[in-house]
């Protein structure tokens, strides 16, 4: 940072040097040059030292480093090296995990770092592992080393992943593999260690979690049960199939298939398929229950078939065929059938007792699976019928979703894993339900409306009127004269967008109870009305033109009893509608009094203080800029914004039509008036392309007070002065 | 010379150009450097790329022969597994026995409480919660969970509610059988100065449901950690939350506070000894004091004095209302009073307990509504709350509110929680999903066994994304007058009713005592009309769900209503907008008599109302099921004995799910005198106990829901062009207005 400041400085200097230096003295002068060209000089030097080097170091991330897992160091192991403890079962991220090391970071984002490959080796030389490293390990390390997460710096780490591989249990040498982690170079007990692991436990009781001793290690495991599971600390994965990677699946539409009913697994218990045999019995053709082909030559290729009474149907293909397929434990509880069922939008009906499900931290399996216990296998059928067909197919996108997510590749299951670790250590930050469990369609079509909770605001603080005005000022005085009348007024607020003239002197201004404030603006433009000013302070406001006298006190006091009831909606009073032009194929604004609405003017509405702030600031795409251009259709745009965040119609108030009388409309000309319909239609379609969507619902009613032309003493009536159109 | 000197200023000139261009010419890797030393991520050597072909994790033949291997039947080795995994390993697995459960639901069994043993107030409130709700039974033979009546609340030795014996009480329980299918309430646990988590008895196999559990001791989806509470909290019904409008924007005067008292020693004083560091006594404030016990004096510290004066310049109510965070830092347990109190004042919780099992946390996603702190991380939180953008804020503000009156508000709330809770573990697949729990109205109005596809409630659409065209409604016709002429009413209705394009079937509740008419006598309608015989012919038969109304909207309809077939149509449209409300025509409204201190209720036409009637309406087929399964059959049966409230009762519960007003639309005049009870016939609005009856309902029905639910409103809902001077033709609704 210092060479850089030095840098600019002598910069600045020298642009500046030429104009300066006739104005010297000789002799300063020429050694003013000297001492400047030294400088430069000097600088040019450092300036090559510093980049030279550092190009030739970051080489390495633009080329990639091929190289043969042969080339890994051999490490040997001494018989008496340390063995780390079992694991602690109590371990919680707060005792066992040091948090200091992720430290506060801007991003929110753990940096993990790999360790370099090693091959450890016994005494006499035996590897620790028969496979060394597998394929799918390699994947994931890739997967982290080329994510977000990865920092090559071990001492900003804050997780660290050994290049160990113990994904299946099976192939390692449980005290040799101990031993070698307890000699990674940052073990510490395991602080801060995460292993991963598919195929926990061995022969003959299977444990399900992986039985090499780890210290405080984490542990992403693929087939814990609730006893093994350290809820909080551990993370549960799914077990890798291969044939994720082999087999493409395309995604079929969800509804109902051939099969109800489908089991495919071949390794299940004696007593399970004796009563799926039952099952099969007593519902025949709903259900298909295949096993391994006992005639096919034994090899790579029987892992695709399965048979039923001499039938070969090809696997994973025929899972596209069932609403249901069965995912029942084996030796042991995680079953990588559960990802092929996924990945073939098929429901996995899970019958392992105590498992935990993968990433049940995070997924809602309840949203995508039936998990069914062991002891009612022989209900499954009756338990299966009695779902909805809706629900069915909610289920088989939501698990093709699942698969295409978080299950599909090595990289997803490490990331996803990481990213769970992450939303742990900052908490605030976490990606959230809907951002984990829905599918990209639902994300897309789903409403989250900010105002969420059902509220019915006092009425005590009433609203603030915001009136938008340019140079009219005895029509200004008008309606702000007209408005103060209104009970619940808190605040007048008159937003001046004249740049080239003053707003009148505070003496002129009428007197009115409530506060009058006006700001004045810096460029005239129409977006200016729905800027959040710091002067509202009700979460009410009232849009109005310096134009509009028409509406009465009881309008517009009932205006703002109706938005009280609705505070997430735009409450307004004359309604226009958005209808589709068959012959144009596009939207076309209609501004005839028809029998709905979809869109009220916001010449005069009510609508909370949150959508001047996501006006301003989060308006899609350049519709702000637009309006502001075409000096129009600023309140379509306020309407669909709306819309488009609450998913809810507008409400229009009063039998009100116009704003101004009906013999004014006329001043204005025919030809203006078309051509002007012209743009808003314009606007209607531009808006819908940038939304992507048309988010304008149509409604057939508007709001009147409750005795509203009934035949009731009119000096009774709440609101008796409505009516007038 | 001058020319010389010319030529270097040029040469130097020159030499500046060559350096600028150098630095602009390597922008990408010197800008890369200088963001990479920012971040500390370097792009330095990454994972290589091998040469060789790996071998997968698992040889292809491996899982096949697995299976072959388990000699052990699968059966055998979980019933090994559930007699190793007992105590503290306890699970529903292996310490529940559901079958209890099979025959007769999910019913709660209370223990008789014996003369003698003295019961607190907040155990009586949690008895009572349990005994007035749908799960209690008196028959231990039908139970499937068994709640004990020796309070258990208080198990901290010092304390004078604490309860001696326990061990040898709870022993002596005939229907104890090793706490199997019990659940154990407890608010305190353990005394100074380690304050354990144990009871001081062996609890055996029960569950806990239990304050301040840490996350060492929670076994679970067994346990459920519950709030800690006062004893003045209310048993039913419960305050509202502070919330009342959303300000924008939405921070408030202070950003973080906390005041309470500073332990000095021992267990759990380290955060709050460490405040002051934080504290910054504009928008930060953060106070101690060091006066609680008798003897504080001897143990304070240098800080001790100007902490206590700083506490005292602040009240607590002032901060609470007015801050964005609240801080909620452990005590000498984990849970704290501050935590209910933050909740309910809508400052969002920001907590510091570390291993705290967060309330409910089997449920509930608190990070929708809370900030989960790390203790060791104290001195970040600032920087962590300052960083949480506003729209964060004003959803973790309204989930806050959302929560505690779903689930804390009252003891009720907190017990009927944790009972659904284990309800939900029973029933397995069917138990509420996450997204059910954590949206309104929350998991006690969303009975889950109404069906599991959450299209069919009327709460779920906009999170789902989906938007059902409820393109159809079942009228249910309530019949209780034999049919005697062609001209009654009824027949008329079933014409008009049946006229609507939007009617999909149409079902006749025969309610009265009079054998059913012959299928010819009924009109010939389009739609079919299906007659359903009511076998108690009691008045609440009207909200059964049956199993015939096929569409999400039904129209509850009296035999004498008078309704044309524009009003039907024009009132469904509106209901689809509003799917989860009723809308009906005629409306009646409630006020609070403050002369008798009692709810009145009237039925003159005045300018807001607060309930419409269920004699003509348009309600979710939910409620239905709604009013026939959550309602206590005590009130259900106060209806059927009266004949009289049922829509009250509709508009009580549907109006507490909501917690908005129901919808009055436009209507004919000739119907509205039908309905103010001046009808030919003696009907049962012609009755004048009637009225007193109804305002008798009322009382009854908000000392129940321990509030008053009901909403008032100050609108209608006409037709775009109602009244309007336009053409009549132009109007799509013109019969409403025709006299």
């Amino acid at each position: 940072v210092g060479f850089g400041l030095i840098m600019c400085a002598s910069v600045k200097y020298s642009s500046r040097g030429p104009a300066l230096i006739p104005r010297m003295k000789t002799k300063h002068r020429i050694y003013y040059i000297t001492l400047f060209s030294v400088v430069l000089l000097g600088l040019i030097a450092t300036g090559m030292f510093q980049f030279w080097p550092h190009s030739i170091e970051s080489s390495p991330e633009w080329t990639l480093d091929r190289r043969s897992v042969h080339d890994a160091p051999l490490v040997k192991l001494p018989v008496s090296s340390p063995i780390p403890e079992r694991g602690d079962l109590s371990c919680r991220m707060h005792t066992c995990f040091d948090v200091y090391r992720c430290g506060y970071n801007p991003k929110n984002r753990i940096k993990v770092y790999i360790y370099p490959l090693q091959r450890f080796v016994d005494e006499v030389g035996v590897p620790i592992s028969s496979t060394g490293l597998s394929r799918e390990y390699n994947d994931l390390l890739s997967a982290i080393s080329d994510s977000d997460f990865y920092t090559d710096d071990v001492t900003r780490a804050c997780l660290f992943v050994p290049s160990i591989d113990v994904l299946n249990q099976n192939s390692l040498r449980i005290r040799e593999t101990a031993q070698a982690l307890a000699m990674l170079p940052r073990w510490d007990k395991g602080m801060n260690h995460l292993l991963f692991n598919m195929l926990p436990g061995g022969p003959p009781d299977y444990n399900t979690a992986l039985d090499v001793p780890r210290d405080r290690a984490l542990l992403a495991g693929g087939g814990f049960s609730t006893w093994t599971y350290r809820q909080g600390y551990d993370v549960s994965i799914p077990v890798y199939s291969p044939l994720s990677a082999e087999v493409d699946l395309p995604e079929k539409q969800p509804g109902p298939r051939r099969y109800f009913i489908l089991s495919s697994q071949t390794a299940i218990h004696r007593e399970y398929r004796t009563e799926l045999e039952r099952l099969k019995e007593e519902n025949g053709e709903a259900l298909l229950l295949l096993d391994k082909c006992s005639n096919l030559s034994q090899g790579m290729a029987s892992a695709r078939k399965r048979c039923y009474k001499g039938q070969v149907y090809d696997y994973p293909q025929i899972l596209q065929e069932s609403s249901f397929c069965v995912v029942l434990r084996g030796a042991r509880l995680g079953q990588a059938t559960l990802s092929d069922v996924l990945q073939a939008g098929c429901v996995p009906v899970i019958m392992a007792d105590s498992y935990i499900l993968p990433f049940s931290e995070v997924l809602d399996w309840k949203r995508a699976s039936v998990v069914i216990p062991e002891e009612k296998l022989p209900e499954m059928y009756t338990i299966l019928k009695s779902i909805p067909h809706r629900q069915v197919e909610e289920m088989q996108r939501q698990a093709r979703w699942f698969w295409e997510a978080y299950f599909r590749s090595m990289k997803a299951i490490g990331l996803t894993t990481l990213q769970i670790i992450n939303d742990r250590i900052y908490p605030y930050a976490a990606r959230t339900y809907e951002e984990w469990n829905n599918p990209p369609v639902v994300k897309w079509s789903s409403v989250s409306n900010p105002l969420f909770l059902p509220l019915i605001p006092p009425r005590s603080p009433g609203f603030t009127a915001v009136v938008l005005t340019y140079d009219r000022v005895e029509s200004l005085f008008r309606v702000i004269t007209e408005i103060s009348k209104v009970p619940s007024l808190a605040k007048l607020l008159v937003v001046w967008n004249n740049q080239n003239k003053s707003p009148p002197e505070e003496s002129l201004w009428p007197k009115i109870a409530v506060p009058l404030r006006v700001v004045r603006t810096k460029e005239n433009k129409l977006s200016n009305r729905f800027f959040p000013f710091d002067e509202i302070e009700t979460e009410a406001v009232l849009a109005i033109d310096d134009d509009i006298i028409m509406l009465t006190s009881d309008e517009l006091q009932f205006g703002y009893e109706v938005w009280r009831e609705f505070p997430d909606r735009l409450v307004g009073y004359p309604g226009r509608l958005h209808l589709w032009d068959h012959e144009m194929g596009k939207w076309k604004y209609e501004s005839e009094w028809t029998n709905e609405v979809s869109m009220v003017l916001t010449g005069a509405a009510f609508y909370h203080k949150y959508f001047n702030y996501l006006y301003t600031y989060k308006m899609p795409g350049d519709i702000k800029n637009w309006v502001d251009a075409h000096m129009n259709c600023e309140d379509i745009a306020m309407n669909f914004l709306v819309a488009n965040i609450t998913g809810k119609a507008p409400i229009k108030v009063t039998p009100r039509k116009k704003f101004k009388c009906p013999e004014c409309t006329a001043i204005d000309g025919l030809s203006l008036d078309q051509t002007h319909m012209v743009e808003r239609s314009e606007c209607i379609n531009k808006f819908a392309s940038v939304f992507g969507t048309m988010p304008l619902k149509v409604v057939e009613h508007r709001a009147d007070p409750v005795l509203y032309k009934d035949d009731f003493p009119e000096k009774l009536k709440s609101f008796p002065n409505i009516g007038s159109l | 010379m001058q020319a010389k000197k010319r030529y270097l200023i040029l040469v130097s000139a020159g030499a500046c150009l060559v350096l600028l261009l150098f630095l602009g010419g390597l922008p990408v890797p010197a800008s890369r450097r200088s963001q990479v030393q920012r971040d500390g991520h370097r792009p330095g050597p990454r994972w290589p790329r091998f040469l060789e072909h790996l071998q997968p994790f698992v040889p292809w033949d491996q899982t096949e022969s697995e299976g072959y291997i388990a000699h052990m039947s699968a059966r055998q080795k979980r019933d090994a597994s559930s007699g190793l995994n007992q105590g503290r390993r306890c699970r529903m697995d292996s310490c529940f026995d559901f079958s209890l459960c099979a025959k007769n639901g999910f019913k709660v069994y209370v223990y008789p409480q014996q003369k003698g043993d003295k019961i607190s107030e907040s155990y009586q409130s949690i008895l009572a919660s349990i005994e007035g709700s749908r799960f209690y039974t008196s028959d231990p033979g039908q139970a499937c969970l068994f709640v004990l009546s020796l309070d258990t609340l208080d198990r901290d030795q010092l304390s004078p509610q604490y309860v001696h014996n326990l061990k040898a009480k709870v022993q002596s329980l005939s229907l104890w059988n090793g706490g199997r299918n019990h659940l154990i309430f407890n608010l305190y646990s353990g005394t100074w100065p380690d304050y354990t988590e144990d009871l001081g008895f062996d609890i055996g196999q029960a569950m806990l449901a239990k304050a301040s559990i840490s996350m060492e001791n929670f076994r679970p989806n067994f346990d459920v950690s519950i709030p800690l509470f006062s004893k003045d909290h209310p048993r039913t019904g419960g305050e509202r939350g502070f919330l009342k409008y959303n300000s924008i924007p939405p921070f408030r005067k202070y950003m973080l506070v906390f005041k309470g008292k500073r332990y000095l020693t021992g267990i759990g004083s380290d955060t709050r000894n460490a405040l002051y560091h934080v504290h910054n006594s504009e928008d930060v404030v953060l106070l101690t004091t060091c006066k609680h016990g008798k003897d504080w004096q001897k143990h304070k510290d240098a800080r001790c004095d100007t902490d206590n004066a700083e506490y005292d310049k602040y009240e607590y109510k002032e901060m609470l209302h007015n801050s964005t965070f609240c801080l909620v830092p452990r005590g000498r347990r984990l849970g704290s009073f501050r935590f209910l109190e933050a909740l309910q004042a809508a400052c969002i919780p920001v907590m510091l307990s570390n291993g705290w099992e967060l309330p409910f946390s089997e449920v509930i996603d608190w990070n929708t509504a809370a900030v989960i702190g790390d203790e060791r991380l104290l001195l970040q939180i600032p920087s962590t709350t300052r960083s949480i953008h506003q729209d964060k804020i004003l959803s973790l503000r309204q989930q806050t509110q959302f929560l505690w009156e779903a689930y804390f508000s009252s003891v009720e709330k907190i017990v009927l929680t944790t009972l659904e809770i284990i309800h939900d573990r029973v029933l397995q697949h069917m138990g509420r999903s996450s997204l059910m729990w954590n949206n309104h109205p929350g998991g006690l109005f969303t009975l889950p066994q109404y069906s599991s596809y959450l299209g069919h409630f009327p709460f779920f659409y906009a999170p789902l994304g989906e938007w059902p065209t409820h393109s159809k409604f079942t009228a249910v016709i309530h019949a209780v007058s034999p049919l005697v002429s062609q001209s009654q009413p009824i027949l008329k209705l079933l014409v008009a009713v049946a006229k609507s394009p939007y009617c999909a079937q149409i079902i006749v509740l025969w309610n009265c005592d009079k054998p059913l008419p012959a299928k010819h006598r009924w009109p010939a309608t389009s739609q079919p009309i299906i007659v359903i015989e009511g076998e108690s012919k009691v008045m609440s038969s009207r909200f059964v769900p049956y199993s015939s109304i096929l569409t999400d909207a039904v129209l509850s309809l009296d035999e004498d209503t008078v309704l044309s077939t524009t009003e039907v149509d024009f009132a469904f449209t509106v209901w689809q907008s509003f799917p989860e409300r009723i809308v009906g025509y005629p409306a009646r409204s409630h006020f609070w008599d403050a002369n008798k201190e009692r709810w009145g209720y009237t039925s003159k036409w005045t300018n807001d109302y607060s309930m419409v009637l269920t004699g003509a309406a348009f309600y979710h087929r939910y409620y239905n099921y709604l009013y026939t399964n959550y309602l206590p059959a005590s009130l259900k049966s106060m209806v059927d004995q009266l004949s009289n409230c049922e829509d009250i009762l509709m508009n009580f519960l549907v109006s507490a799910v909501t917690k908005m007003p129901p919808i009055k639309v436009t209507q004919k005049k000739q119907y509205k005198e039908t309905m103010m009870g001046q009808t030919t016939r003696a009907s049962r609005w012609a009755d004048p106990d009637h009225f007193a009856q109804r305002q008798t309902c009322m009382n009854k029905f908000a000392s129940w829901f321990g509030t008053m639910p009901l909403v008032h409103s100050q609108m209608r809902l006409d037709p775009i062009l109602f009244k309007d001077q336009v053409s009549i033709l132009r109007k799509k609704y013109r019969d409403i207005e025709r006299l």
